[in-house]
């Protein structure tokens, strides 16, 4: 199995003591490895790897349902669930919904949450510690309550924003089918922002401040400093950034949910994950269920393995360049 | 130091970033203080005639046998239960990460790291087959046992007891004759101490924000955590009810506001971490 950059920087540096030798390993060590670490594996078994086999297991056989409904034949099925999962769900609509979403979504929230972060860090004293606790305040807030305080938002009834837009003459419905994924992917901005621009941020403080004094005295403005310094150097903590949000994009459920009770142009399928929750629990056949959500697993996968390799391949050529 | 005009620019774009974090929260201050009619009378960001938060609460809190409060202390069972499991259990693998070594150990890891990429859809429903057939469905462990098992907080725990805790002090208790848990329990443990609240308060969060499991894995409103029941509220848009979701919604996000602010110290060794890290 490939392994994210952090497992592979952290498995480089072995614990100290295997350098003494393996014989340092005592029975005591190896009986405390068990204890301290069994606890955590059974739950992790239990919560993650026993579901994903499951999973997996179902997506290969259907239930043939008798006439009476409930139980019925299990038969294994091949791949007949995947086909079916592809043909007959809102599965790729949902995956192209999400793409199209986070295209736009992920590089417009970086760009914002640097641009806040650098102008922080720009500013020392006590105004940008105000500033940091509003961004944060936003993340404080669970994605169900800031949907449902967005859905009031948009709300043609309750709405500030759509009052003062007719006010100088534009109509728009937040909750329409054309809008709607963008009034979610506001959503998902507000809450986020702020929070990436933390960690983003955090970097910047760790930048050693002799880099920007030798900077200056090459005749380096304050600019010239943020773009060639400051954003390269914090360029793994976007790759953070953006690898979280991909994987939080594929995996959007909370704010198309609540919004689905405000706007008719929110279907059950919406999202990848709620047409998974559709055809598991409002259709009861687990068994496409099942093989929609590991096409939705190996991608989610390919994605954010396939951003990390790119990232790595663009490091490496600037540090050769 | 930017010059003027950049620091004008740059006070502009603070500016604005603050208001669009804050007019959400402002809106809903003003909208808890209206009567349902009133938030369609009156200005949407500014007070309305009448000031009556207090009757919203008082309605939110007796609606249903007083229901909302129930919906509150299941969030705090479930967050703040599955937060200190969670955190003792990351704390314990997170140290053998760190500090052991065995066979097996890089790739067992790199499978608990990539289990973040699980959708939840995936796990939800054969969780939800699960503990039908252990007959654990409709109670509150089919929500607690999932929420002690975090990822995330290994990571954060491993990179914690690399960094603070020295293999000479490790060395020096064995050589004094304790015992490997005894150390890790009275030397690595109370050292990795302030960084474990920083995972207490990741996991505590998101525990609180979860409503995926629970709403499959619960359908006793009883049972329900706050996130939940809110949703249940707001899913039934009426103008009768929208202050009901409007003052719940405020009232709910109070804890987790206080939580963050008084413990914003802490947030950032985890904000520190995970940009560092990676």
């Amino acid at each position: 199995m490939t392994t994210t950059t952090a497992v592979r920087t952290i498995a480089s540096r072995p614990p100290r003591f295997r350098a003494v030798g393996r014989t340092t390993i005592r029975r005591s060590q190896r009986r405390a490895i068990w204890l301290l670490l069994l606890p955590f594996l059974v739950l992790f078994v239990f919560s993650f790897v026993v579901p994903l086999v499951y999973a997996v297991v179902e997506s290969f056989f259907t239930e043939k349902r008798s006439g009476l409904g409930i139980g019925g034949e299990r038969a294994f099925a091949g791949f007949v669930n995947y086909v079916n999962a592809i043909q007959k769900t809102d599965l790729l609509e949902g995956v192209g919904r999400v793409l199209v979403f986070g295209i736009v979504q992920v590089p417009l929230m970086l760009i914002v949450a640097l641009a806040l972060a650098l102008a922080v860090d720009a500013l020392k004293g006590n105004y940008p510690k105000f500033v940091r606790l509003s961004a944060f305040l936003p993340y404080a807030v669970p994605g169900v309550i800031a949907a449902i305080l967005w859905a009031f938002l948009y709300l043609p009834g309750t709405s500030p924003f759509v009052a003062a837009l007719a006010s100088v003459g534009i109509d728009v419905d937040f909750l329409s089918s054309e809008v709607v994924l963008w009034s979610i992917a506001n959503i998902v901005t507000w809450t986020w922002t702020g929070y990436n621009m933390l960690v983003i941020y955090s970097a910047l403080t760790g930048i050693p401040q002799e880099l920007y004094e030798a900077a200056a005295i090459d005749g380096a403005g304050a600019w010239r400093i943020a773009w060639s310094i400051k954003i390269p150097l914090v360029a793994p903590a976007l790759v953070l950034t953006t690898f979280f949000s991909i994987v939080g994009t594929v995996q959007l459920y909370a704010e198309p949910t609540v919004l689905k009770s405000y706007s008719s142009a929110i279907t059950s399928g919406y999202t990848p994950n709620m047409a998974v929750q559709d055809v598991a629990f409002g259709l009861n056949n687990y068994g496409v269920a099942a093989a929609m959500a590991v096409l939705l697993a190996i991608g989610t996968f390919v994605l954010s393995f396939g951003f990390l390799r790119l990232a790595n391949v663009i490091t490496a050529r600037r540090a050769a360049a | 130091m930017p010059n003027f005009t950049s620091r004008l620019f740059i006070r502009g774009v603070l500016f604005l970033g603050v208001v669009y974090f804050l007019i959400p929260i402002w809106w809903l201050l003003t909208a808890s203080t209206k009567s349902s009619s009133e938030l369609f009378s009156s200005p949407p960001l500014w007070f309305g005639e009448d000031f009556v938060l207090l009757d919203n609460i008082v309605a939110v809190l007796t609606r249903q046998d007083g229901l909302f409060v129930r919906w509150m202390l299941n969030s705090l069972i479930y967050a703040g239960g599955g937060a200190i499991g969670a955190t003792l259990l990351s704390a314990a693998a997170g140290y053998v990460f760190a500090k052991y070594s065995f066979p097996g150990k890089g790739a067992l890891f790199g499978a608990i790291l990539a289990s973040i990429l699980l959708p939840a859809s995936l796990l939800v429903m054969p969780l939800y087959l699960l503990f039908s057939s252990l007959g654990m469905i409709n109670t509150m462990w089919a929500v607690i046992i999932p929420s002690l098992v975090s990822p995330f907080g290994v990571f954060l725990a491993r990179i914690t007891a690399q960094e603070s805790v020295p293999d000479d002090l490790l060395d020096a208790a064995r050589i004094d004759g304790a015992g490997e848990i005894r150390i890790f329990s009275t030397i690595a443990l109370p050292i990795m101490g302030p960084a474990l609240l920083t995972v207490f308060l990741f996991s505590f969060v998101g525990i609180w924000n979860n409503f995926f499991l629970p709403m499959v894995t619960l359908n006793d409103a009883e049972l329900w955590p706050a996130m939940l029941g809110l949703y249940f509220w707001g899913s039934q848009p009426s103008e009768l009810n929208y202050h009901f979701v409007i003052t719940g919604s405020l009232l709910s996000i109070i804890p987790l506001a206080i939580a963050f602010i008084s413990l914003q110290k802490y947030w950032r060794v985890g904000l520190t971490a995970g940009a560092v890290k990676i």
